[in-house]
């Protein structure tokens, strides 16, 4: 069990997100940071399915009811177990009472706007519909549909002694991408594309977009040189996917992101690829980004070489379990 | 490619969205949904999700190619039949108007008719679902009468309640749960369209349809 002792608000139940819904208006929700989340039930030899707590406003604090191992991947926040430094990405152990301090995410190492609170066993939600994770718009899934509040009691899994006190770098360091000192994603082009002019289309790749303040777990918006068709767009609503490029009549885009609804009507100019859905869900809000236009194959290969980067972590910790005599 | 073809484009690296051109109308709808029925049982794909006059296909893994499911899709169309699934009707009693519909007032200044008269014209018809989407259990309809369509509003509204009825442009609606929207609510219903621990969760699905009732009509 852990008690959540203050948060700023938006803190959610997390796995990698809920597959198959769509039918039924249901959207997928799921970590920002797939990787985060992935890799820390790999560190402590959760299930794949294993939820965490998705972080986004800090200072956080929680207090762990029982003995257990946890990890904290994503943002690096500072964070203090009692009086302890607790480094990101890396297994540790904490005792029943012992308070965890997750403060603001630096910015030394790697910029990233988001914490996983991952627990050995996993944050023991019920599952709803195949997920654990939070469908706010739906008010089901997570903890009762919500965000959590302070007083909140959130179950944890069966513990298990994951014990290896291992740790790896983090994806953001292991596999960078930046265009001219920005962080980037990768974009594949979405149905009209064409319909726009080519300024819309220059600008899309080759400017930098800002990350505006009203951005949050259903989508983000940008702001830059105003997109802008060469005739006006009128379409029926249709299915999209969390990474769409949507262009509202305004001509500032929209990035749909985990929370999206699973259709809409507005233009669609880009697509920005599953594989780096994580780095744009760690951007800080009113920071820069920029795109970079890839092939269906170039997209397919970021794909593989995430898998490539889960399963080293996999191994790596493998490894170090067996040459501890198992534990 | 001539614009009377099929459209077929990525959603990224998770999906395709196959788009046919053309009015929107029953017939389509329901060559729509056996395609999406017959694709949705390809290996490789998650789920074959209808829109309106189109399906999104979702990739379990992206193909490494995309040539071959392009092809398939295409030939699945040609020959898809009008799939007519076997719908049950839904009775909703509406309240138009008070409380539960505040943007009545630009209904009746767009579209010059009374609340009774937008009341009247709303009820009359079978309302066709044609696919779900935006939110859990909220379902696209056909059928409605083009003399009450109302552009959606300039300013969406940051809330409006489940149950509410609503017209955006040539369609209307009934949200299933609280949450913001362009529409213009003219009226609201008390009817639960989704709930997570049901089975299926959402109430209605593709083929069924609605018929609105006048329960009280507040001036």
């Amino acid at each position: 069990m852990i008690e959540v002792i203050s948060t700023g608000g938006l803190a959610t139940i997390q796995d990698l997100g809920r597959r198959g819904a769509l039918k039924w208006g249901v959207g997928t929700s799921g970590a920002m940071d797939d990787l985060a989340v992935a890799a820390g039930n790999i560190l402590l030899g959760n299930p794949d399915d294993a939820a965490a707590i998705e972080v986004q406003i800090f200072p956080f604090r929680i207090r762990f009811q029982d003995d257990t191992t946890f990890a904290v991947t994503g943002a690096d926040c500072d964070g203090m177990l009692d009086d302890l430094p607790v480094l990101p990405w890396c297994v540790h152990r904490a005792s029943a009472g012992q308070v965890l301090h997750l403060g603001l995410p630096r910015r030394d190492g790697w910029a990233a706007g988001r914490a996983y609170l991952c627990v050995a066993g996993g944050v023991d939600v019920p599952s709803v519909l195949g997920s654990r994770s939070t469908q706010l718009r739906g008010e089901f899934g997570g903890l009762e549909g919500r965000a959590l509040r302070a007083g909140d009691k959130v179950a944890t899994g069966p513990f298990h002694e994951a014990g290896a006190r291992v740790g790896f770098n983090p994806p953001a360091l292991a596999m960078p991408l930046m265009v001219d000192g920005l962080p980037a994603v990768r974009v594949l082009r979405a149905a009209e594309y064409e319909a726009y002019t080519p300024q819309a289309q220059a600008s899309l790749w080759n400017e930098p977009w800002r990350i505006s303040p009203q951005s949050d777990r259903y989508g983000f918006r940008l702001e830059g040189t105003p997109l802008m068709p060469k005739v006006p767009l009128e379409l029926r609503s249709h299915g999209i996917v969390p990474g769409v490029i949507q262009v509202p009549h305004g001509g500032q885009p929209i990035v749909q992101m985990r929370d999206a609804q699973p259709s809409g009507g507005y233009p669609k100019i880009g697509t920005v690829i599953e594989a780096d859905l994580w780095r744009l869900g760690q951007t800080p809000i009113g920071s820069r980004i920029r795109f970079v236009e890839v092939t269906w194959d170039e997209a397919v290969a970021a794909q593989d070489a995430n898998d490539r980067w889960l399963a080293e972590a996999r191994r790596l910790v493998g490894l170090f379990r067996a040459r501890r005599g198992g534990q | 490619m001539s614009t009377d073809e099929p459209r077929i484009s990525l959603l990224g690296t998770s999906a395709l969205l196959f788009d046919t051109p053309g009015p929107t109308e029953l017939d389509t709808q329901r060559r729509i949904w056996a395609l999406a029925e017959e694709v949705g049982q390809w290996p490789e794909i998650r789920e074959a999700v209808p829109g309106m006059n189109n399906v999104m296909l979702s990739f379990k893994r992206p193909p490494s190619s995309l040539g071959s499911i392009e092809a398939r899709l295409l030939s699945a169309w040609a020959s898809a039949s009008t799939l007519k699934l076997e719908g049950r009707l839904i009775e909703l009693p509406v309240i138009y108007g008070g409380e539960g519909g505040p943007h009545v007032a630009d209904v009746v200044a767009h579209t010059g008719l009374s609340l009774d008269d937008i009341a009247e014209i709303h009820s009359a018809p079978i309302y066709q679902v044609y696919a779900l989407g935006s939110h859990p259990g909220y379902c696209y309809l056909g059928g409605m009468d083009q003399r009450i369509a109302t552009p959606r509003r300039k300013t969406p509204t940051l809330r409006i309640p489940g149950g509410a009825v609503s017209i955006g442009g040539g369609q209307t609606g009934v949200s299933a749960s609280p949450g913001p929207s362009g529409w213009n609510t003219i009226g609201s219903t008390e009817m639960r369209f989704f709930d997570p621990a049901s089975d299926p969760p959402a109430l209605l699905r593709p083929g069924d349809s609605i018929r609105f009732r006048i329960a009280a009509v507040i001036r």
